[in-house]
């Protein structure tokens, strides 16, 4: 993988808005976002309603997943490219999907809705109708994504990358600062996790900072790109936007997203914590 | 749920002695942005949050107590805003985009 593999700019996309190969696919959890605007021609699927089982909490399988984009009118050699809010962390979220179900050709917008915005670029309130596809998907590529004993098993010995804010991972915050604190969990971070926000892979307008740049943050915080990789953080969405930057703009080989993150692993009877701002050992503690 | 609705989160049912509050409005010539990026940057500068203002250019956070920034991002122009936020407290402020 490489970055023009992996990611268009807003320029790339509106010199492609007609082209019927291309599918814009907006991403959000702020249902209201898709209804009040959003590029033209782009199609909408709801980070919770679509992407998520309704009954356990796990994600789609790959039936519900083939449902899902036949009847978004998503081809399997359609070049499907994903934008949203948050920073494209929902964006990424649902990119990370459509890699574990074998998707071809699959990009972000860079930068996402905010970027195109602050660009003062068209937004329209026309829904597309598209026919109906029979998609087909393969997988799940399990290779790209980490279960709870994976995390527990790289205490000490894997990269752990916990992406949440420097509060969130010291335990000062249960979750990001634009949501109610008061949660179930317990506060902390997995043990021997190094804190690298997502958002120092991103510039203040969303889009993604360069390769050298890149590279240069995670190994200047001591991550080793020849280890395996694990990335986390509350529910899965920010690391997937880590785990795109991993695995996708940088080529490193095996970067996992765990997508039960901190709300599972919060959770989890007589597994360790590690409280404060430094890593700590792999039997956790206060700081 | 883990995504940021226009306006920040709602107070509904929120018990509020727990919550340091940090909330206002994006203005520009004194009149509400809309559509505009608030992030909160705490006391190291680092990215906490990051809310699109309301269709009334509001905002809001649950922060931590402490100090923290307000970057607030609109088309053509930008404009930080420094606030203290205190548990059971809300802290109101104007970020004014001068550009």
């Amino acid at each position: 993988m490489s970055r023009t593999d992996a990611l268009v700019d807003a320029d790339w996309v509106e010199t492609h808005l007609d082209d019927p190969k291309v599918v814009l696919v907006e991403v959000d959890e702020d249902t209201a976002a898709y209804e009040k605007n959003h590029i033209r021609g782009a199609v909408r699927i709801d980070w919770k309603t679509d992407l998520q089982d309704q009954v356990r909490r796990d994600f789609v399988n790959k039936e519900q997943f083939e449902a899902l984009l036949s009847s978004k009118g998503i081809a399997n050699d359609d070049t499907v490219i994903i934008y949203g809010g948050n920073n494209n962390w929902f964006a990424s979220y649902a990119y990370w999907y459509f890699k574990l179900y074998g998707h071809g050709d699959v990009r972000l917008l860079d930068g996402g809705r905010k970027k195109w915005e602050l660009d003062s670029r068209e937004l329209v309130s026309e829904v597309p109708q598209r026919a109906v596809t029979q998609y087909k998907a393969s997988g799940p590529d399990t290779a790209i994504r980490a279960f709870r004993d994976d995390v527990v098993s790289a205490i000490g010995v894997q990269n752990l990358v916990d992406v949440r804010s420097p509060d969130e991972y010291a335990g000062r915050l249960l979750a990001p600062a634009h949501l109610p604190q008061e949660q179930s969990q317990r506060p902390g971070h997995v043990p021997t996790a190094a804190n690298i926000p997502w958002s120092q892979a991103a510039n203040d307008d969303g889009t993604f900072k360069s390769d050298d740049e890149l590279k240069a943050l995670y190994e200047g915080k001591g991550v080793d790109l020849s280890k395996d990789t694990i990335a986390y953080c509350r529910i899965g969405e920010r690391s997937a936007h880590t785990w795109f930057v991993l695995h996708e703009l940088l080529g490193v080989s095996n970067v996992k997203n765990y997508d039960g993150s901190w709300t599972e692993y919060g959770s989890l009877v007589g597994v360790p914590v590690q409280l404060g701002d430094n890593p700590g050992t792999p039997l956790g503690g206060a700081a | 749920m883990c995504g940021a609705v226009a306006g920040g989160p709602s107070i509904e049912g929120i018990d509020m002695t727990k919550e340091a509050v940090i909330q206002g409005i994006v203005t520009r010539g004194g009149e509400p942005v809309s559509g505009a990026y608030v992030r909160l940057l705490d006391g190291t500068g680092e990215f906490t949050a990051e809310v699109p203002t309301s269709a009334t250019g509001q905002f809001r956070f649950f922060a931590a107590p402490g100090s923290w920034t307000l970057r607030a991002l609109a088309p053509g122009g930008q404009a930080d805003r420094q606030v203290v936020a205190e548990q059971g407290a809300v802290a109101d402020v104007e970020v004014a985009i001068t550009a």
